[in-house]
């Protein structure tokens, strides 16, 4: 039939080779990376700064110094949790932005239940317990802004966000009034002995949880790529009449989104406290989830590259503290970096939208 | 302001000629070699069905778009319209279909905005001008309440007013009675009476034929993009409304002498006692407010049938669809498929069933537009063996599956991996075609399904129909075009405010009878 060998031919010619493609794409995400650390670079010599000595210093102590990279790696469970559980919800148009809530109220139930359950079964069934209560009460948490989106079309955005506060403010409590450890005077939850934790790989300080990480955002990636299910979320996402007009039940889709991303970002908490922290002080929230989405935004969702950097995120963040103690740069400089990524990024894609504008025409 | 004068009724000068004004979008010509002229102390009414080409026409005189051929001549000097800016500048005012006011700012507010910047705004003046304004045309307007408590007829006003205060002397209404009560629609024609016995020109768009005849001095049919036919003052005053109307709906639903699709199909006649395929009866849905809902529709639909659904768009036509489809549920009534009730049945189990709809809106929910054409094939069939396993996809098969439709269908895209948003609108529809006709189905419902599409996939796309109720499939076809639904049904139902206001056989008289009832006479 000569349609099919007209459709045939055409398909062999594509406008881009792939190849050339991931380079282009490629090209777009680490060209901005690297102005972003000159022109952090700029701004440490402004600070009186030796950049050169600053990045030497991070990549130091976050990636080649035997201590550093151990505890990189470490970073990175939480991290990849948190970015899978992300993924899930971006990919289906779902804006969760409480991941750090979630995530500590997650923490506290792990670090709360662990110890306790610890002192009457064998510790392994304990953590095991304890991971699967925290994952709960994380989907529990995000019950409200779900049940609000799915049927009255309240904003999640606004919702996650105002339940995160609500539950950094709850977690809190619960450190300082329920789950107090009478044992010590700092305000804090009991501790799990590190013996009781996730077993650390083999002769090393790295938690076994970056395994469990690397597993949890692989599985997403495929989850949302490879399956039915995964197509339906992304269906929702990218057209939500075209998800009714094809008779899928949003509502009950979008629930599901909201309970696996918090349940991930739950995972996230309990991985942290259950492998690394062992215990809860109070006024503690390290505020990763707010961290890892531009992470998840320069991955473009896409699993495989969130690894990536999340492995970025951690050896900036690992080394910058080091390197702050030694050169009096803020730690914050690390986020300074990530913003001025981003930035360069957003005019980045914009130059070459606009470039694909003027080549079309 | 142009000096009050008294209805002349001499023909006074064009401020507005258009002359051979063409304007064309992908795959369409909106508007075609139009000739119009505006002139002072007329309501100069376009009447035209949905995509006739009213609101390109508006756009280009309001300086929105540019004439891709012809001119446009003001004061008999050709002057192109630039930018809305320009067009207010030359006088010409346009009060959009959507009230354009800002809900949190007071009437007088919203008239200062648009001032330059650095003027310090002159409330006294204007309340001055406001009242003296006001007063003149017998209308009476707070200053100071807040827009979004103003009724859409007096926030209609506050625009108009806001015309008339720039010296506009051509006041364009689009579709200014969609949105208003009865009543406002009577007050809205009293106060164009006055402005135009001021001088103005007003260009009064409407699809409605009642307020055409009832408000014009002049009425302009467009169709198609073509201005079919012009109904001059003289012609107004010379005959009766009803014989008026009768001229506009000749026009308007009419024969074209070059009309490519003139061909009429042969109707078949069914027996009453064949079995229907799908019979409806009773079908409600409260009416919201943006749409008619369903009044107490009933209908049957034989094996081999072709039905034809017309009606001017937003009678409900979309609703009926929906609900028959299963994409919302009706309040009362039942739906047989072969004589078993699907009334309570999903989306999905009626498609199962054999019950398909084809959407009108093809990019908004027929299909994801940047998902891969072959995920587009699929995307009613998700979780369905043999595509996926256990939730898992089948990559292959889905792959084939598409190589093979698209052959089938003759979809032309670069490959099935590229997005659907990609694809020209014939082909996009050709991939919905192949969706909704694979695989066992019985009763396929066709909304608008060759609107704007250029005429050889028109007529494949007709084709197919055609060929889908030779096969004994019940077809039911909506479309705002009468001279499809004349050319392929076997009979024709009109819809009107949510009922179906009559069915007639597809025979000769079918187009006068079909066209009394679209506009609310009996057959």
């Amino acid at each position: 039939m000569s349609s099919e060998t007209g459709s045939a031919t055409q398909g062999q010619m594509p406008l881009k080779k792939p190849g050339s493609a991931i380079a282009h794409r490629l090209v777009l995400t680490i060209g901005p990376i690297l102005i972003a650390l000159i022109l952090g670079g700029l701004i440490l010599l402004a600070l009186g700064v030796d950049p050169i000595k600053y990045y030497g210093y991070v990549i130091q102590r976050g990636l080649l110094s035997p201590t550093g990279i151990q505890q990189t790696l470490t970073r990175m469970a939480p991290l990849l949790f948190l970015a899978a559980g992300l993924i899930v919800a971006f990919r289906a148009g779902v804006w969760n932005l409480g991941a750090d809530g979630q995530f500590l109220l997650a923490a506290v139930i792990a670090a709360a239940s662990a110890p306790y359950l610890a002192d009457f079964m064998p510790s392994w069934l304990a953590v095991i317990i304890a991971f699967v209560l925290s994952t709960a009460i994380a989907v529990i948490w995000s019950l409200v802004p779900a049940l609000l989106r799915a049927y009255q079309g309240v904003n999640e955005i606004i919702t996650t966000l105002m339940m995160t506060f609500l539950g950094v403010s709850l977690a809190n409590v619960l450190v300082k009034l329920v789950f107090l450890d009478p044992s010590t005077t700092v305000p804090q939850t009991r501790t799990l002995p590190v013996a009781d934790r996730l077993p650390r790989l083999f002769d090393t300080t790295i938690s076994s949880g970056l395994i469990f990480g690397l597993i949890a955002i692989v599985a997403v990636h495929l989850m949302m790529t490879r399956t039915a299910f995964g197509l339906k979320l992304r269906i929702v996402g990218a057209n939500t009449r075209a998800a009714v007009h094809s008779g899928l039940s949003v509502p009950h889709l979008t629930v599901a989104v909201f309970a696996l991303s918090a349940g991930l970002c739950g995972m996230a908490g309990a991985i942290d406290i259950l492998g690394v922290q062992g215990n809860v002080r109070a006024d503690w929230n390290p505020a990763y989830g707010l961290t890892v989405i531009p992470m998840v935004f320069l991955a473009r969702f896409n699993g495989f590259a969130s690894i990536a950097f999340v492995l970025l995120l951690s050896v900036l963040s690992i080394g910058g503290e080091s390197a702050a103690r030694r050169l009096g740069v803020p730690t914050v400089f690390t986020l300074l970096l990530v913003a001025i990524v981003l930035i360069v990024l957003a005019i980045a894609e914009y130059i070459d939208h606009r470039h694909n504008q003027a080549a079309k025409a | 302001m142009v000096p009050p004068s008294a209805s002349n009724q001499a023909e006074q000068p064009a401020i507005i000629s258009l002359e051979g004004v063409t304007k064309r979008f992908p795959g369409v010509i909106a508007n075609d070699s139009v000739n119009l002229e505006i002139r002072p102390g007329e309501v100069h009414v376009l009447l035209g069905e949905n995509g006739a080409g009213k609101s390109t026409l508006i756009g280009m005189l309001s300086g929105l778009q540019q004439p891709d051929a012809g001119r446009i001549l003001i004061d008999g000097k050709p002057t192109p319209i630039l930018s809305p800016r320009h067009a207010l500048s030359l006088g010409i005012g346009t009060v959009f279909q959507h009230a354009m006011l800002v809900p949190g700012l007071t009437v007088a507010e919203n008239l200062l905005l648009g001032e330059p910047w650095w003027r310090l705004p002159k409330k006294e003046a204007l309340r001055e001008k406001v009242t003296a304004l006001a007063d003149s045309l017998g209308v009476r307007i707070d200053l100071d309440a807040v827009a979004s408590q103003l009724s859409l007829g007096e926030q209609q006003f506050v625009e108009i007013l806001r015309a008339l205060l720039r010296d506009s002397r051509v006041l364009i209404l689009d579709e200014s009675t969609s949105m208003l009560t009865p009543s406002g629609v009577e007050e809205l024609g009293a106060l164009m009476r006055r402005l135009v016995e001021r001088g103005l020109a007003i260009v009064f768009i409407t699809h409605k034929l009642r307020e055409a005849a009832a408000f014009g001095d002049r009425i302009s049919v467009l169709k198609l993009g073509r201005k079919v036919s012009e109904i001059s003052p003289e012609r107004f005053r010379s005959v009766g409304e009803d014989e008026l109307i009768g001229e506009i709906v000749e026009a308007m639903f009419g024969k074209q002498h070059d009309d490519p699709d003139a061909a009429n199909r042969n109707p078949n006649i069914f027996p009453v006692e064949t079995p229907a395929i799908l019979s409806v009866d009773n079908l409600t849905l409260a009416p919201s407010a943006t749409t008619p809902g369903l009044a107490g529709i009933s209908f049957e639909l034989r094996p081999g049938e072709l039905l034809g659904i017309a009606g001017i768009d937003g009678n409900g036509q979309k609703q009926l669809a929906e609900v028959l489809a299963g994409q919302e549920k009706a309040q009362s009534g039942r739906i047989l498929l072969e004589n078993q009730p699907i009334e309570m049945l999903s989306v999905g189990e009626r498609r199962d069933l054999g019950l398909r709809y084809l959407t009108d809106d093809r990019l908004g929910e027929g299909t994801v537009g940047t998902f891969a054409v072959s995920v587009n094939f699929l995307l009613k069939q998700i979780d369905h063996p043999p595509f996926w396993k256990k939730g898992i996809e089948q990559s292959g098969l889905i792959e084939r599956h598409a190589v093979r439709l698209m052959s089938e269908y003759d979809v032309r895209a670069p490959g099935s991996q590229t997005p659907v948003g990609r694809l020209s609108g014939g082909n996009i529809q050709k991939v919905l075609l192949a969706r909704e006709l694979a695989g066992g189905a019985k009763v396929v419902i066709f909304n608008k399904p060759t609107y704007g599409l250029d005429l050889a996939n028109t007529l494949a796309i007709r084709q197919r129909i055609l060929d889908i109720a030779a096969e004994g499939k019940g077809v039911l076809l909506i479309s705002t075009d009468l001279e499809e639904l004349l050319g392929i049904c076997d009979r024709i139902a009109v819809m009107d405010a949510g009922k179906l206001t009559g069915i007639v056989d597809n025979s000769p008289t079918a187009r006068t009878d079909v066209g009394r009832l679209m506009i609310g006479l009996a057959a």
